[in-house]
């Protein structure tokens, strides 16, 4: 589903990413690590297609519609609702029967109580939430995912936890961590990034 | 092309439905317009005459739109939304005719005040300066949003836009302006429909470029 070879990332003359590779087969689910500026989200943005390489080469198999991405930031709107903000990005992905779809992610995620309320009055977690609602709404092949226990509580945490368990074999995981042994029993790779 | 169209109307609806929220915008672009027409008022020495009121229009519609544009993608760079369009499954091109139908609808807006404000301050507008202002208007949104998500990626975004703008607004100026107080004033709205048609056609096909990294 993802092959690289020899990866790079240039920022300037600031080299971010130096030579990696990686072989993630469809239903794999790959847990990058390493120490803070190592090139952790470098490479799930390249992965994403949100970045070019600067040498290497990289394959991707879905095309860029059936990617779901979870970034350090929310992709969200701030002055629309969880409603609206999904709602936006179940037309742009086409998503079938999307109001069900929508109304399903927000019970899930234990926001559909605050379904009408505006972003910016959300706490950190209930945005980190809802961007886990957004990168899973359209259903997606491949899930590139940055840090997704960021903001979590405990129960969020434990729903994505079940969440990532209920997907993983049907789904390709990427997954960024600074803790990998939480995901250690779900993944299939690793990748430690010096 | 129906679900291009869909896509669009869904982005610029998008785009109304956060001005109308957070207001950030068009009370700004009014108020600037206004004041400077007042400004203009006082300063423009008696009898200067028709020419120099019309260019007096054009310098506040231009800089009004410009203070518009530079606030257009500021609801895509918080939170890094820009990244979450730029991923969905639509024709990139679609995000910047979203765009640009959101900040002519501003634009449009503004002036439904501003130019029976210009008509009061100064003197009225025949049908040939309104047809020109409505022409520049496509011009100045279709260059304007693509060169302001171009400035939208740097940290001196502020001094980009006016910079890369202003330069490519002169032709809608002198078109504007020309349609105003030529006597033949089709010749220049005949200009800035081309304007527009080459510009809209250049903005819809590069932008995918534009938005890749």
């Amino acid at each position: 589903m993802i092959q690289a070879r020899g990866l790079q990332k240039r920022y300037g003359s600031k080299r971010v990413l130096r030579g990696v590779d990686l072989d993630l087969p469809r239903g794999g689910f790959l847990v990058v690590s390493g120490p803070n500026g190592s090139g952790k989200t470098t490479l799930l943005r390249l992965c994403a297609g949100l970045a070019l390489p600067s040498g290497g080469t990289l394959a991707i198999e879905p095309e860029r519609g059936r990617i779901g991405y979870l970034g350090h930031e929310s992709l969200l709107y701030r002055d629309l609702t969880a409603l609206e903000n999904l709602d936006l990005y179940g037309r742009l992905y086409r998503v079938p029967e999307r109001r069900e779809r929508i109304g399903m992610l927000l019970g899930r995620f234990g926001l559909w109580d605050a379904r009408n309320e505006r972003v910016s009055t959300f706490s950190r977690g209930m945005v980190q939430r809802l961007a886990l609602c957004r990168a899973f709404l359209h259903d997606p092949d491949l899930l590139v995912l940055d840090e997704p226990f960021t903001a979590l509580d405990g129960e969020g945490a434990e729903l994505l936890d079940r969440e990532l368990a209920t997907l993983s074999g049907e789904r390709t995981f990427l997954v960024a961590t600074h803790d990998p042994h939480r995901l250690a029993p779900l993944a299939s790779e690793r990748l430690a990034l010096a | 092309m129906t679900g291009y169209l869909a896509d669009v109307a869904t982005l610029a609806r998008k785009d109304l439905r956060l001005e109308l929220r957070a207001r950030d915008t068009l009370p700004a672009m009014l108020l600037f317009v206004l004041s400077t027409f007042v400004v203009f008022h006082f300063a423009l020495p008696q009898g200067s005459g028709e020419n120099a009121a019309q260019g007096l229009l054009w310098v506040a519609l231009v800089f009004t739109a410009l203070l518009g544009l530079a606030r257009s993608w500021a609801p895509e760079r918080e939170g890094g939304v820009f990244d979450g369009l730029v991923l969905a499954p639509c024709d990139r091109s679609a995000i910047w005719l979203g765009k640009a139908a959101a900040v002519l609808v501003f634009l449009v807006a503004i002036e439904v005040v501003a130019l029976p404000a210009f008509a009061l301050f100064f003197e009225p507008l025949d049908g040939a300066a309104v047809a020109g202002v409505a022409l520049a208007n496509v011009g100045i949104c279709a260059v304007g949003t693509m060169l302001a998500a171009m400035a939208a990626a740097s940290r001196t975004r502020e001094l980009i836009l006016p910079l890369l703008f202003l330069p490519l607004a002169i032709p809608l100026v002198v078109g504007g302006v020309g349609s105003a107080i030529s006597p033949e004033p089709g010749r220049y709205l005949l200009f800035l429909a081309l304007y527009d048609a080459v510009f809209a056609i250049i903005c819809w096909a590069t932008f995918e470029y534009v938005v890749t990294e």
